[in-house]
């Protein structure tokens, strides 16, 4: 059984992780397409910017509910639901934190522009080899700020997670609903300790990554 | 080095006019496609190297790039082609050497194989190796991309203004390298630049394009004599390049002694040469006046007799077109259609070319 702290750290990275994977190329997409297709994907990736938490939360609930077909199929799967559940929460959290990984990246990929890749193609890279080799080197500094943005937005997550994941201690309950419920149930010291803690987290993390942006400062010659 | 046939047939929208080219090169050396800004020159390159689509064919020595019909299209990383670009590219992640590595690491092999230690003796990088590419200066760069370009093995190079970018001084430390690339490791090159100098210096033979069409391609001497590109290449409105013979340098009055078709003419001097040496000249049409009798007294030091071989007078201008035979060596002249009339020009006459000035080309 996880605490909350330990719960809210395993949430973050594997939201991280799993957005790298996915928001990765869904950037390169949109900065790359000429499709018409691309002002939409951009509004739908933008959503979770200006919903309020609970209407995304209440809408996941209702699709990953057992009584939903992905919900029921999941229970049929392996006998567990997906709401209030890990899984669960980690869905809510790739979709509540997408725009963070997605739009630093999507920003970072449009400004190295065509050139560097075009080079690396003439250079015989393929365009895959040359994604590797040159887009992401040279895009070290958005990777950063988007894991960073990412990580910490799930950290400080909290309508989505109550929604979707309830308050389950050791299963669903991260940081911002314990301090809910120590704050609920008057127990300020906790309260106190755990939102201090997450103040400190949170600021050291953002230090180091502004910090470290220098350092990682990409410039096309 | 056998020219290679590259045939170009395409079409293409651009933002003004419809880039059309149907053509065969034969390449050898450095080949110039000359043309103002906006004529379609990058494009061009652009297309063959695959970077922009376009409908039709592109064949390079038997081997299909493009082929819209039989659905042929060889992605630019398969293309053999070098690519420079205006600004270097090099990747800024990675030093000098490794720069240099990823063209060889990713060179097919073939057996005319340029190797890491070939480019860096030829492009001079010996110091180069670890250093960032930041501290490098412009022409240093361009040096290394040049070198980098090489590795990768093209048989074909496109060079789209690789010396834009660069002031007077660094464009004369590249030349020397772009010149040793199509000559000591034999890779025919298309070189695209707006600059008459380049043209001159670095090119057998050029291309002329006007419009996002192919006006004239051919030998480069024959091309700059040629009274009918005048129009079309309004930057320097027609020169010609003549070789001349030092005879001696006059120390007293900085002046370089020379003869052009055993006649004589002095230009400043501008770096100790030697007797014999042969220097090429650039005359500009409008530098060039016409006189039926050799003047006696004229500020005007070189004055050259030759017959008149061809005369046309442009009825929507104010001037005429004139090349003056010197023997064996062609000089072109603009005047004013009046000064013609005036002096009663035809062809066949002779005349006295009085050159006012003449820039030497290195």
């Amino acid at each position: 059984m996880l605490g909350p702290i330990a719960l809210t750290i395993l949430l973050a990275l594997t939201t991280t992780v799993a957005l790298l994977l996915i928001g990765t190329p869904l950037a390169w997409w949109l900065a790359n397409t000429r499709s018409r297709l691309k002002p939409i994907i951009e509004a739908v990736t933008a959503l979770p910017l200006v919903l309020p938490p609970t209407v995304l939360g209440f809408y996941l609930l209702v699709f990953l509910s057992p009584t939903s077909p992905i919900g029921s199929f999941w229970v049929s799967l392996t006998g567990t639901t997906l709401t209030f559940s890990f899984l669960g929460l980690l869905i809510a959290s790739i979709l509540y934190s997408l725009p963070f990984t997605v739009q630093p990246l999507q920003a970072t990929f449009e400004s190295i522009g065509k050139a560097p890749l075009e080079a690396a193609a003439s250079l015989r890279a393929s365009p895959i080899d040359a994604f590797f080799s040159v887009a992401v080197p040279l895009s070290a500094r958005g990777f950063l700020t988007a894991s960073v943005l990412t990580f910490a937005h799930t950290v400080g997550e909290f309508g989505v997670v109550l929604m979707v994941g309830g308050n389950i201690p050791g299963k669903t309950q991260v940081i911002s609903i314990a301090v809910y419920e120590h704050v609920e149930t008057l127990q300020y010291s906790q309260a106190h300790l755990l939102s201090a803690g997450l103040l400190v987290f949170s600021f050291v993390v953002l230090l180091i990554a502004y910090g470290s942006n220098r350092r990682y400062s990409v410039r096309v010659a | 080095m056998s020219p290679k046939l590259l045939h170009v047939e395409f079409k293409r929208a651009l933002d003004e006019f419809e880039l059309d080219v149907n053509q065969t090169f034969a390449l050898a050396g450095i080949t110039a496609i000359f043309g103002p800004s906006g004529s379609g020159k990058s494009s061009l390159l652009r297309v063959i190297s695959g970077f922009e689509k376009a409908v039709g064919r592109v064949v390079f020595d038997g081997d299909v790039w493009l082929d819209t019909e039989q659905r042929i299209d060889v992605p630019p990383h398969i293309r053999p082609v070098g690519f420079m670009f205006q600004t270097p590219q090099l990747f800024t992640h990675l030093d000098v050497e490794q720069n240099l590595k990823y063209a060889a690491d990713r060179a097919p092999e073939n057996a005319t194989s340029v190797t890491l230690s070939d480019v860096v003796s030829a492009f001079d990088l010996q110091d180069f190796g670890s250093r960032n590419v930041s501290s490098l200066s412009g022409g240093e760069r361009q040096r290394v991309a040049l070198a980098r370009t090489l590795l990768s093995r093209p048989k074909l190079l496109l060079l789209d203004e690789p010396l834009s970018a660069l002031d007077a001084e660094r464009k004369g430390e590249i030349m020397p390298y772009l010149e040793q690339m199509t000559n000591t490791f034999g890779v025919p090159a298309l070189f695209v630049t707006h600059s008459v100098d380049e043209v001159i210096r670095l090119a057998d033979q050029m291309i002329i394009m006007r419009q996002g069409t192919v006006k004239e391609s051919g030998k480069t001497s024959d091309l700059l004599e040629r009274f009918d590109i005048s129009g079309l290449t309004d930057p320097f409105d027609g020169s010609v390049v003549v070789e001349a013979h030092v005879i001696h340098q006059d120390r007293h009055y900085h002046l370089t002694h020379l003869t052009i078709d055993g006649q004589k003419v002095s230009v400043p001097s501008t770096h100790p040469v030697k007797s014999g040496t042969v220097l090429r000249l650039r005359i500009r049409a409008r530098d060039v006046a016409l006189a039926r009798e050799r003047p006696a007294l004229s500020s005007v030091q070189n004055v050259l007799s030759g017959t008149l071989s061809e005369l046309q007078s442009d009825t929507n201008s104010a001037y005429a077109d004139a090349l003056i035979d010197l023997g064996t060596v062609r000089l072109r002249s603009k005047v004013t259609r009046k000064s013609v009339d005036d002096l009663k020009l035809k062809k066949g006459d002779s005349v006295f070319a009085l050159i006012k000035s003449v820039s030497l080309e290195v």
